[in-house]
């Protein structure tokens, strides 16, 4: 699978511009702040129908305007799938796919993976469980619809459940009858997400240990572990233990939404301990995991879209990084990188070719001669 | 036309042909139906058995003796009545519950004809209770709810349906067209089997 052909209109700052994509390897270069980063993001959007760093689609649109679009062109199974992206100010997202409207965004998410690494990975480190649970959440809707679904049901049940108890505290009365039906529900759904997390995890586990030492070169003892409620043992009973606490607090204390991810090296936590170095080799061995991940299990080689990852690795990490994704178990590369020539040697020194575009203040210009080589 | 368009479902542009059309016609017509209009709030008021909407104590499905006593489905609104009474496959009667539980919206059971629903077949037991809510986490919590209640009750065999549908979300009984309804009203599932495992 790979994007042949990229459009833009009015999206952030973009008036127009038409790329036509190399099938294996593509580097936007330029400044910081001149687009690059919006390219890559453009592309996340067609993927997963949201852009991967506002979550306001609104103030992806250029400045002074009221609509814009993304629309690409990929090549799927010898097939060409025309994605359309559309999004006018006040009005619902609207997604087609080769002229024919989505009902529900849902249903294309999955369709054409991508995996983006890029410097805001390192909030997975530094924030809250909420992070994680996004970072899992968004990898395994893009192969398990029913997954889905049921962490959109989960959450309408918690927003009912947390009611009641909202409610039980204001008025000083409080029914287990009227709770119990929605526990029921709560409990049903947290276990079916709660064993989809654990077995993705489990799996996870041995390709990111792999591609972190191959990175980073270093025998380091690196580990991700599932933290949540339910290993403990049976969600009902938890449920009903915390029934007092929950009142008190008014709002369901345990669950799957409490779940999280501890990052350890050598034992003790990634976030205290590590160094620059390691976490950034942590962040990208984790994105290589899910893409080996979502590969294995759709057959598709998802797009892998590097957002300049060089800043902080040294040339080494970088080398074998590139020499790594350039291998035939990866597909195509969108690459964003401040300096040119950098980009240009890497792929010289491994012998693989590059189609290199010029980004400056919200225009794209294919290099000349990174096309002639192509011909 | 002010009041046409606080109407649901009329905008402005159906509200400016309803006057227009109005003033077309014939003087005694605007009157026939300010006078319906009149008479909808005064004399139409709630099924004192079913909660359907009637002119007298009884609606018309409670009072008509050749249909079954023995089997009551049990519905959101009127609008469901509507649908079911349309496929002309079901020949028992209802029972309106005005709505389903939703904590978030303020909904909640006593909000709803659940006490009466009790009250009714403890007065008059029958065959078959069949439960015609939308298959949405509300409609499955609503029929859990009663269904749980109406056990609590230890009427002798009572028998527990659903209409036979799909899941999936969002669905609204309302707007599920009459073959599949009149189907599915006739092929209806145990309630235990529908019970989402
Ligand atoms: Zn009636």
């Amino acid at each position: 699978m790979f994007l042949r052909k990229l459009t833009l209109v009015n999206f952030r700052n973009y008036p127009e511009a038409e790329l036509n994509l190399d099938p294996f390897a593509n580097a936007f270069t330029g400044g910081n702040g001149e687009g690059k980063t919006n390219l890559l993001d453009a592309v996340h959007y067609l993927s997963m129908c949201k852009s991967y760093f506002n979550p306001i689609d609104a103030q992806s649109i250029r400045f002074g305007e009221d609509f814009f679009m993304i629309q690409g062109s990929f090549e799927l199974n010898q097939n060409t799938e025309n994605i359309h992206c559309g999004i006018k100010r006040n009005q619902k997202k609207v997604f087609k796919r080769n002229q024919k409207e989505y009902d529900r965004l849902a249903d294309h998410i999955g369709l054409l993976p991508v995996v983006m690494v890029s410097p805001t990975d390192t909030s997975l480190i530094t924030e809250g469980s909420e992070e994680r649970r996004k970072f899992l959440d968004s990898i395994i809707s893009q192969y398990d619809k029913l997954y889905l679904d049921d962490l959109i049901l989960y959450s309408r049940v918690l927003t009912q459940r947390n009611a009641i108890l909202k409610q039980a505290a204001q008025s000083r009365t409080f029914e287990q009858e009227a709770i119990s039906p929605w526990d029921l529900q709560l409990i049903r759904l947290a276990e079916k997400i709660h064993f989809v997390r654990k077995k993705f995890i489990a799996e996870l586990i041995p390709i990111f240990q792999h591609y972190y030492s191959f990175i980073s070169g270093a025998k380091e003892n690196v580990e991700v572990h599932y933290e949540s409620q339910l290993n403990a043992g049976d969600f009902a009973v938890l449920l009903e233990k915390s029934i007092g606490k929950d009142r008190a607090l008014q709002y369901t204390s345990v669950g799957i939404h409490k779940d999280d991810l501890a990052f350890h090296i050598h034992g003790v936590p990634v976030k205290r301990f590590a160094s620059q170095g390691q976490q950034k080799s942590f962040l990208i061995a984790l994105k290589l995991a899910q893409f080996d991940f979502i590969r294995n299990i759709k057959g598709i080689k998802p797009i892998l879209l590097l957002d300049d990852i060089f800043d902080k690795l040294d040339d080494l990490r970088v080398a074998r990084l590139m020499e790594l994704v350039s291998k035939d178990n990866f597909g195509q590369l969108l690459i964003s990188d401040t300096h040119p020539e950098r980009i240009r040697k890497i792929f010289e020194d491994i012998g693989r070719s590059i189609r290199c575009f010029s980004v400056e203040s919200g225009t794209v210009k294919a290099d000349e001669n990174s096309i002639a080589e192509k011909i | 036309m002010a009041e046409f368009s606080r109407l649901p479902g009329i905008g402005k542009r159906t509200a400016l042909r309803l006057v227009l059309h109005l003033l077309k016609t014939a003087p005694e017509e605007p009157e026939k139906l300010g006078n319906a209009l009149v008479r909808l709030r005064k004399e139409i008021r709630y099924c004192s058995i079913c909660h359907n909407i009637t002119e007298r104590e009884t609606c018309a499905i409670c009072s008509n003796p050749r249909r079954d006593d023995a089997v009551i489905c049990v519905v959101e609104d009127i609008r469901d009545v509507i649908a079911i009474e349309n496929t002309n496959q079901y020949n028992g009667k209802y029972h309106v519950l005005g709505g389903i539980i939703s904590p978030m919206d303020g909904i909640g059971p006593s909000d709803l004809a659940i006490d009466s629903l009790l009250v009714r077949l403890k007065e008059h037991p029958v065959r078959e209770l069949i439960m015609a809510l939308s298959a949405t986490m509300e409609g499955d919590t609503t029929a859990f709810f009663i269904f749980k209640k109406i056990a609590a009750l230890s009427l002798p065999d009572i028998r527990f349906s659903t209409i036979a549908r799909g899941v999936s979300v969002g669905d609204e009984l309302e707007y599920a067209d009459e073959v599949t309804l009149g189907r599915s009203i006739l092929h209806r599932v145990p309630y235990e089997n529908s019970i989402p495992k």
